[in-house]
This record gives C-alpha cells, sequence and structure tokens, in this order.
C-alpha cells in the first residue's frame, strides 16, 4: 500500500532555516543541510526548500544549496522560491532536487507548468498555493481565495478553480499552505484540502497549521491529502518523525516503517 | 567502475550522487566506447517511454545497450525499466527494446482517491531471493513515481511485487545478469544505497 508521506519543511533565508507564523516575524532557527541529514535520518519521506524572499526580493535561488541537498540526502525533496523561468527549473532539478515548486510565478505565467511538465516531466513540477478564506462565495465559490507572495497579494482566483486549472496545465502535484493556519500549530485547514484530494488526480500535499500527530492523522484520513508538510512541530523538538509515525499507525494511516 | 547511461531521459545527477555516497565509482556517459569498458551498466530514466527510445535512436545507444546487457551486470531503473521490455501503452503506444519480453501497461482506477502518478514510498516484496536484496528486510519501502508498471510475459522474471490501484505489479524484473527497478533506489534512503551497493557488489549471477 501506498504510504502517506510526512514532509518536513524549511523555510530558508541566507542559508539559514527560518520560521515564522502566518507568514511574518521568522526566526532562525538552524542550518538547512545539518537538518535535512537529521530529518532524513529520522525517517521522513521527503523534505521541502522554500528560499522564502527570493521571490520577493527578485533574485534566484541559491543553487550551492541544493546541490549540497542532493549530495547529504538520498530521499526526495523539492525546492521552491525565486523561480522566473523554465531555465531556473533546470537549474534546480539538474542540481539534485527531485521536484521543483512554482506558486507566484504560476500565477502571473500559468503557461510555466505546461512549459515546465513538457520539458521535464509532470512529476517534476508541483503547484503551491496560498490560499485564504473569503466570504464573498460568488467571487470565490469555493470559500477560499488564492494569494500569493506571502499574502501579500490577493489574485482573485478561486483556490479550487486554480487547482482544477493547474491539474489541466499538467502539474504533478498540488501543495495546498492554507495562509490561516501557517505556523499556528492549530491543526490543517481540512475543508480546502479535502476539496482539492477530491476534485483532482493528482497527489494532494497539505501544508500550514501542523501541531501534533493527530492534526497530521486528520488531514489524512478525513481530508485524505496525500502528504502533510510539518515545520513548527518538529523543528522546536517536540516532536519526532519517529513518534509522529508511531501515532499515525496507531491511528491507522498508512506509513513507512523501514529507513 | 558503472556506466550510468546518459540519454536525457531526465536527472541522472541523484544516480551518481547515491554511488558517490557509497565510494563505489560511476561514469555518466552516452560514449558507447566507455559503456562497453563497464564492469557494470545503470540504464536510468525519467519522463516517458516515447521520448527515451527516441533519444537512444538518437544517440544511436540501442545496440550497445542490447549488447551490455547480456553480459554483465546491468539494473534499469524506471523509465530505464520499462524500456527494457517489448512495448509501452505510453504515447499511444511505443515499441521498445525487447530485452525482456512482456509489456509496458497503465495503472487503472475508479477511485479518485488512487492517484496517477503513483508518488510516494511503498513496500516492495521480493518473490524470490536475489543477490539485489541482500540484507533488505522484505516489505521495506521504496519511492515510487510513475503511470505505467512493468508486466513481464513470464512469472519467472518478476523479481518483487509492490500493490497500487488494485494491482501486484512487478515492481522489480530481471533474468540472469539483468535487474531492473520501477522504483527509484537513488531516492529510497539507506535502504535504496543498500539495493545500489548490492548491485556495484554482483557478479550477475542469480
Amino acid at each position: 500500500m501506498l504510504t502517506k508521506r510526512i514532509v518536513p519543511c524549511l523555510d530558508v533565508h541566507n542559508r539559514v532555516v527560518t520560521k515564522g507564523v502566518k507568514f511574518q516575524n521568522n526566526v532562525e532557527i538552524g542550518d538547512p543541510i545539518e537538518m535535512a541529514v537529521a530529518y532524513s535520518d529520522g525517517g521522513c519521506d521527503e523534505l521541502v526548500f522554500y528560499d522564502i524572499t527570493a521571490s520577493a526580493e527578485r533574485r534566484p535561488i541559491d543553487i550551492e544549496m541544493v546541490r549540497d541537498v542532493a549530495k547529504a540526502v538520498q530521499i526526495p525533496f523539492a525546492v521552491g522560491g525565486g523561480i522566473s523561468e523554465l531555465a531556473d527549473m533546470y537549474r534546480v532539478l539538474d542540481a539534485g532536487a527531485e521536484k521543483v515548486s512554482v506558486n507566484s510565478l504560476a500565477v502571473r505565467s500559468p503557461q510555466i507548468i505546461a512549459d515546465g511538465a513538457k520539458a521535464f516531466g509532470s512529476q517534476c513540477i508541483v503547484l503551491g498555493m496560498d490560499p485564504v478564506a473569503h466570504n464573498d462565495r460568488e467571487r470565490f465559490p469555493s470559500g477560499y481565495e488564492v494569494t500569493t507572495q506571502g499574502f501579500r497579494t490577493r489574485t482573485g482566483m478561486d483556490a479550487l478553480e486554480w487547482a482544477r486549472r493547474a491539474e489541466g496545465l499538467g502539474v504533478g502535484e498540488i501543495v495546498v499552505n492554507s495562509v490561516d493556519a501557517d505556523g499556528t500549530r492549530d491543526g490543517f485547514e481540512l475543508t480546502l484540502t479535502g476539496m482539492i484530494a477530491r476534485e483532482v488526480r493528482i497527489p494532494v500535499v497539505a501544508s500550514g497549521g501542523a501541531g501534533t500527530p493527530q492534526h497530521l492523522a486528520d488531514v489524512f484520513l478525513k481530508a485524505r491529502a496525500d502528504a502533510a508538510i510539518i515545520a513548527s512541530m518538529v523543528h522546536t523538538g517536540d516532536y519526532t518523525i519517529a513518534v509522529i509515525k508511531q501515532e499515525l499507525d496507531q491511528a491507522g494511516v498508512p506509513i513507512r516503517r523501514h529507513w | 567502475m558503472i556506466a550510468i547511461i546518459d540519454y536525457r531521459a531526465g536527472n541522472l545527477t541523484s544516480v551518481r550522487l547515491a554511488f558517490d555516497k557509497l565510494n563505489i565509482l560511476s561514469e555518466i556517459t552516452r560514449d558507447p566506447a566507455r559503456i562497453r569498458a563497464a564492469e557494470r551498466v545503470v540504464f536510468p530514466g525519467d519522463g516517458a517511454a516515447g521520448s527515451a527510445m527516441a533519444n537512444l535512436d538518437e544517440l544511436e545507444l540501442r545496440d550497445v545497450i542490447t549488447e551490455v546487457s547480456a553480459d554483465r551486470p546491468f539494473l534499469g531503473i524506471c523509465v530505464g525499466t520499462q524500456i527494457i521490455l517489448d512495448y509501452s501503452q505510453e504515447n499511444g503506444g511505443v515499441p521498445c527494446l525487447g530485452l525482456l519480453p512482456g509489456t509496458v501497461e497503465r495503472f487503472q482506477t475508479a477511485d479518485p482517491f488512487t492517484k496517477i502518478p503513483q508518488m510516494g514510498w511503498n513496500a516492495v516484496a521480493p518473490v524470490c531471493p536475489h543477490p539485489l536484496f541482500a540484507g533488505i528486510e522484505p516489505g521495506s519501502e521504496f519511492y515510487f513515481i510513475h503511470s505505467y508498471y512493468p508486466a513481464p510475459t513470464s512469472p519467472d522474471h518478476v523479481l518483487a511485487r509492490t500493490d497500487y490501484a488494485d494491482v501486484a505489479f512487478a515492481s522489480v524484473v530481471g533474468r540472469d545478469n539483468l535487474a531492473a527497478t520501477q522504483f527509484h533506489p537513488e531516492r529510497s534512503g539507506r535502504i535504496g544505497l543498500q539495493l545500489l551497493k548490492n548491485f556495484a557488489e554482483w557478479d550477475g549471477v542469480c
């Protein structure tokens, strides 16, 4: 049986891992390579790195860091932030990343998804989206609007509609990163995640709000997410991957047992 | 020396880095002479069968692959595994290398939550002992990313099975000196490294 993936997220700024709440007030946590090795050895199933300020500062992603991660760990990892053209995707994948994640760029130029999928294969292209709850159901039938650049820009796009469209363009996976839940450790956003998981035929990754193993069990069993991104709960040392997996196993979630 | 065949099919860096980690000499190459000179050959791949086959023809690598697959330890990975069979359903149907009798089929499912491609870690159950599995606990999970799977004609060519989308598909296939995994050992952590180490030590007899 395919197991559910647990994916620590490392938000990197100037080669230091940081973590904020609702995309703000980031504090420094540690060295990205050391953390990647520790999580990989600890049994995480995949990793994701976001160069969190690359996009806002309009500078390219830190390719040397991507190379160093690829040397250090033998599990799949995705990289996002600072991707502005096809050549950037190539550089990230060539440096050893398994997947490249686009967010603001895809909103600005959706064609990049199709171009990336054609050039490198759908499995390499991840759509990250930062939805926020919105009451205007006429404009946003799903109840969620897509934002970009860490909530700084609203797009006027409905989140579910965007997911469907990105799937049609050939994206291989969708990360639903709830702005409302990010860093709160109050649990994942289950409604929209579940809605998208039911609608699209590609894997859906829940992100934002993980605080306890029960939160992961909920997003796997109730929202039927294929993978879940975690950050604060492991960055702080409150939980290890092994403890999380043990509790998920007891809750009936299929997890990877050998590492 | 292990030759990693470069036919512009996806990222080969991770295969190379995995051997580096094991302190095993490997080389990414598309030079037939270098491939012939290697003791062992890895035939990796990502992406689609159609473009993989087109690249092999364009780079004129078909003959050397057929040749080395017959006489030394040879490891296919992912699309490199699929195209050693006779025929793939992908891209409207693609004739492949025919090094192992059989076809490549697409996962079929009516369940909206069974995602295609299969992406992630799934258990691999060997159906027979094989040097490639030495020191690996049966049922260990490996990393998969694929929509199509190998279906060898002979059950004798199935080395391990994995359950997905209501099929117990052949996740490792092979015969004699040839072995091929649908999963990515180079992305399967410590256990994947063990499999690559086993390959590097394998004399091609099973």
